[in-house]
């Protein structure tokens, strides 16, 4: 098991945000957590990279209990997130923000990533020396999710890769997101588009008010009345 | 005519060059942290002070000025720990609280340390000042405006070229990104503390044969930097420097035209000015970025 989170809880002041989450990921494995809008699943990326304190619970990561651990700790041992809203450097140039994302590794493996960035998201190489501020919303999500990858990261963190953009780039950052999968990147996936998010996921997690309230297959969750009432629209 | 012109532009770029390190000082730490480290004149003068006392005691002035430089940037290290960093999570206001009250004990540890009196140091290469279209140029000045140049050189370099430095830009813009990429964001604030420090010792070393120093030296000098920082918009790098070299000049030609008794109080004047009529100064940002 690469992550194990177990009865997790974190407050803002003294708002209760999670309360006793208890969560999964295997190595490989594409997870997506669904969930409206304010239920809490951008606090719970937060806790796992480190930048929001529990309040209880623990976080495992490859065995290894990360509960105190530094945000630089976290991003060292392997986990990186792309934060909602992208949250590029945007004074800094393309490539710059590239290399920050590689800010904790040390040695040759960054300039042959950096050449598999652009590989992976041509527009980012014509673009490299501009300001990051300058790319469109769809460019930033390329360069947010590159940067995260440029940390060679065990485990993916997505707060919301497909907010904000238009339904032709919403499906290629999803083709992206699998292809990711499909190179062996493990991926836990943070969504409110939960049908686009559901069914590319191996499993998924629903968060309501900060409590874990189903988990299954993403085709079981795709088909469950519950879920497609509250979530899907239908 | 243009004699007595150039006279006071040479004499105005001086002092303009040391605020504009000065205002650099101011920037680099608002950027960090968007505090304003009041602070920052004592910098100056402890670089001033500590120089004159081991050039006293005998020490070479090369020797003197580097050790200076290292113990004024360990003063600036040891207000982030001690002072900055325990009030983290308090509101902006009451940390910059807090570095005037740190500006106001480094003035009395100085005292108690040094004196009240005026220390000077020679000046670098001599006192045979250099003629030009019939004004005279100390070379002391063109130590001051190289000085100055270098450590601006060094300070872009530092950067835009090596990647704790665009780390440092980088958590300045966005520090929920920074400390996702694994961006040490406390150490960002030290080193802006330090280089602030180195900063200002820079100038105070360089400027002590001209204006003396004192214990309460720095008053004015951080006063003067924290004008040229307001006038070309906080956190503007570009904006500190021509800011600095703008107050300087503007003071020189008042002292010189008008009275002596205006120079103090021009900055004053700009820093009025630009908080009411222009308060993201030449350089500010105007929009915000692109979401
Ligand atoms: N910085 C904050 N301070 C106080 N409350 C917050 C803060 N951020 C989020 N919250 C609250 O915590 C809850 C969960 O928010 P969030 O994790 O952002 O949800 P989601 O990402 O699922 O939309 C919401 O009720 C929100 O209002
Ligand atoms: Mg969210």
């Amino acid at each position: 098991m690469l992550l194990e989170i177990s009865d997790l809880s974190s407050h803002y002041g003294r708002i209760l945000a999670l309360k006793g989450i208890d969560l999964r990921i295997e190595q490989g494995e594409l997870v997506a957590l669904v969930g409206a809008n304010g239920a809490g699943k951008t606090t719970l990326l937060r806790c796992l990279s480190g930048v929001q304190p529990l309040s209880g619970g623990a976080i495992r990561f490859d065995g290894a209990d990360i509960s105190r651990m530094s945000a630089e700790g976290r991003v060292a041992a392997g986990i990186a997130q792309v934060p909602e809203g992208r949250q590029v450097f945007g004074p800094l140039s393309v490539e710059d923000n590239l290399r920050l994302g590689a800010y904790r590794r040390r040695g040759k493996g960054v300039a042959a990533d950096m050449e598999r960035m652009y590989a992976l998201f041509p527009i980012l190489r014509d673009k490299r020396h501009l300001p990051a501020g300058t790319l469109s919303g769809g460019q930033q999500q390329m360069l947010a999710i590159a940067r995260a990858l440029m940390g060679a990261p065990r485990l993916l963190l997505l707060d919301e890769p497909s907010m904000g953009l238009a339904p032709l780039l919403v499906a290629e950052i999803f083709q992206t997101v699998q292809d990711l999968k499909r190179q062996g990147t493990t991926i836990f996936l943070v969504e409110q588009n939960a049908t686009a998010a559901l069914a590319i996921a191996d499993r998924g997690y629903v968060l309501e008010t900060g409590a874990v309230v189903m988990e299954g297959t993403g085709a079981e969750l795709l088909a469950d009345d519950k879920v497609q009432a509250a979530y899907l629209g239908l | 005519m243009f004699a007595e012109f150039l006279q006071y532009l040479f004499s105005g770029l001086t002092s303009g060059a040391i605020y504009a390190l000065a205002g650099l000082g101011f920037a680099i730490i608002y950027n960090s942290s968007h505090v304003i480290n009041f602070a920052q004149g004592e910098f100056i003068m402890i670089g001033g002070m500590a120089t004159a006392t081991m050039v006293a005691a005998g020490l070479p002035l090369p020797l003197a000025a580097v050790l200076a430089v290292v113990a004024t940037m360990a003063v600036g290290v040891a207000l982030e720990k001690f002072a900055v960093e325990p009030a983290r999570g308090a509101d902006v206001t009451a940390i910059v609280i807090i570095t005037i009250g740190a500006s106001i004990f480094l003035r009395g540890a100085a005292q108690v340390l040094w004196d009240k009196e005026f220390h000077a140091l020679p000046a670098f290469s001599g006192d045979t000042p250099l003629r030009l279209a019939g004004a005279t140029l100390m070379p002391q000045s063109l130590w001051v405006v190289g000085a100055a140049v270098v450590v601006i050189a060094l300070l872009w370099w530092f950067f835009n070229r090596t990647l704790f430095g665009k780390a440092m830009l980088a958590t300045s813009h966005n520090r929920l990104a920074a400390q996702l990429m694994g961006i040490p964001v406390r150490s960002v604030l030290v080193v802006a503390f330090a280089l602030s420090a180195m900063l200002g010792a820079v100038g105070g070393i360089v400027v002590t044969p001209i204006t003396f120093t004192n214990y309460e030296a720095g008053i004015m000098l951080g006063l003067k930097g924290f004008s040229a920082a307001v006038l070309g918009g906080l956190g503007s790098g570009a904006g500190a420097i021509v800011g600095g070299l703008l107050v300087g000049v503007a003071e020189a030609l008042a002292s010189g035209y008008l009275s002596s008794a205006y120079k103090d109080a021009i900055a004053f004047v700009i820093i009025l000015f630009v908080l009411f009529f222009m308060p993201s100064g030449l350089f500010g940002k105007k929009g915000t970025d692109r979401v």
